[in-house]
């Protein structure tokens, strides 16, 4: 549990403006702005990650989220200009307000009244260097799987991006 | 009043209702993805929040797990880039609705 006026305080700032700017991505009309929105978003996650004590995740988080996907985004925005660029919704949009409202108030209600068994103890003093052990230790051969699959998505983007000719 | 998993799972849950809504509404496919990030990020952090506060019998589990959420949306955002240029290039707009090419 996280307690004192510090923490508490920081989660809900945190939490605020990680459900605001998803939000603004959804309401922004420019579809660039909407990105922008999204880097904000990526942000105050890592500040969570922070406050969890999982700083090398924090760490990861902005250099992967803020750094690539965000530049990746920004990119794909910039490089498809169309009518479409404007943010709108398509013929879906209440029912998917709809499947949305319900999916949060079931989320919301499961978490609030399960028994959840937690622990009293504090966070991690460090979580670097133990990733990093069960990253080549126990989970060697996902992490193998994964570089595989990075290395596919590269060669298959870059298939894709280049065309015919 | 204390935070704890309850808070953070409460606040996974709207973020994922929230990407579910962008990725189910918008015309624009970019967009769509964004709302599947906004999906992932939302799962991200309920695994982190069962990592520190639930712990179990390997604690770091869920923050491995992690990583390798991390690789996969960055392999998803980069295929994302390449298909939204090649689907553009043909017909000059990336819409889905308008993506209709596999309908008999």
């Amino acid at each position: 549990m996280l307690s004192g006026f510090g923490p508490v305080s920081a989660f809900w700032l945190l939490a605020v403006l990680a459900v605001g700017s998803a939000l603004m991505v959804v309401v922004a009309r420019n579809l660039l702005h909407a990105v922008l929105w999204l880097i904000l978003h990526f942000v105050a996650v890592a500040g969570l990650f922070l406050l969890m004590t999982a700083e090398f995740l924090a760490m990861a988080q902005v250099l992967v989220y803020v750094g690539a996907v965000g530049v990746l985004v920004l990119f794909a925005v910039m490089l498809t200009p169309s009518p479409w660029s404007e943010n709108t919704e398509g013929r879906l949009g209440g029912v998917a307000v709809l499947l949305g409202g319900c999916l949060a108030a079931v989320l919301i209600f499961v978490a609030a009244r399960t028994p959840w068994a937690q622990v009293t103890a504090g966070g991690f003093a460090s979580t670097a260097q133990a990733i990093g052990r069960a990253l080549i230790g126990r989970w060697a051969l996902p992490f193998e799987i994964a570089s595989v699959l990075l290395v596919v998505a590269m060669i298959g983007s870059i298939v894709l991006a280049r065309g015919e000719d | 009043m204390d935070v704890g998993v309850q808070q953070f799972v409460a606040l996974s849950g709207v973020l994922f209702a929230i990407g579910l809504y962008t990725a189910l509404a918008k015309r624009n496919a970019i967009a769509v993805l964004m709302g599947v990030e906004i999906m992932l990020n939302a799962v991200n952090i309920a695994f982190v929040a069962f990592s520190r506060f639930i712990r179990g019998e390997d604690p770091l589990a869920g923050q491995v797990f992690v990583v390798f959420t991390l690789t996969v949306a960055a392999a998803e955002a980069a295929l994302m880039l390449a298909i939204a240029v090649a689907i553009y290039r043909g017909r000059e707009s990336v819409e889905v609705d308008e993506i209709t090419d596999l309908k008999a």
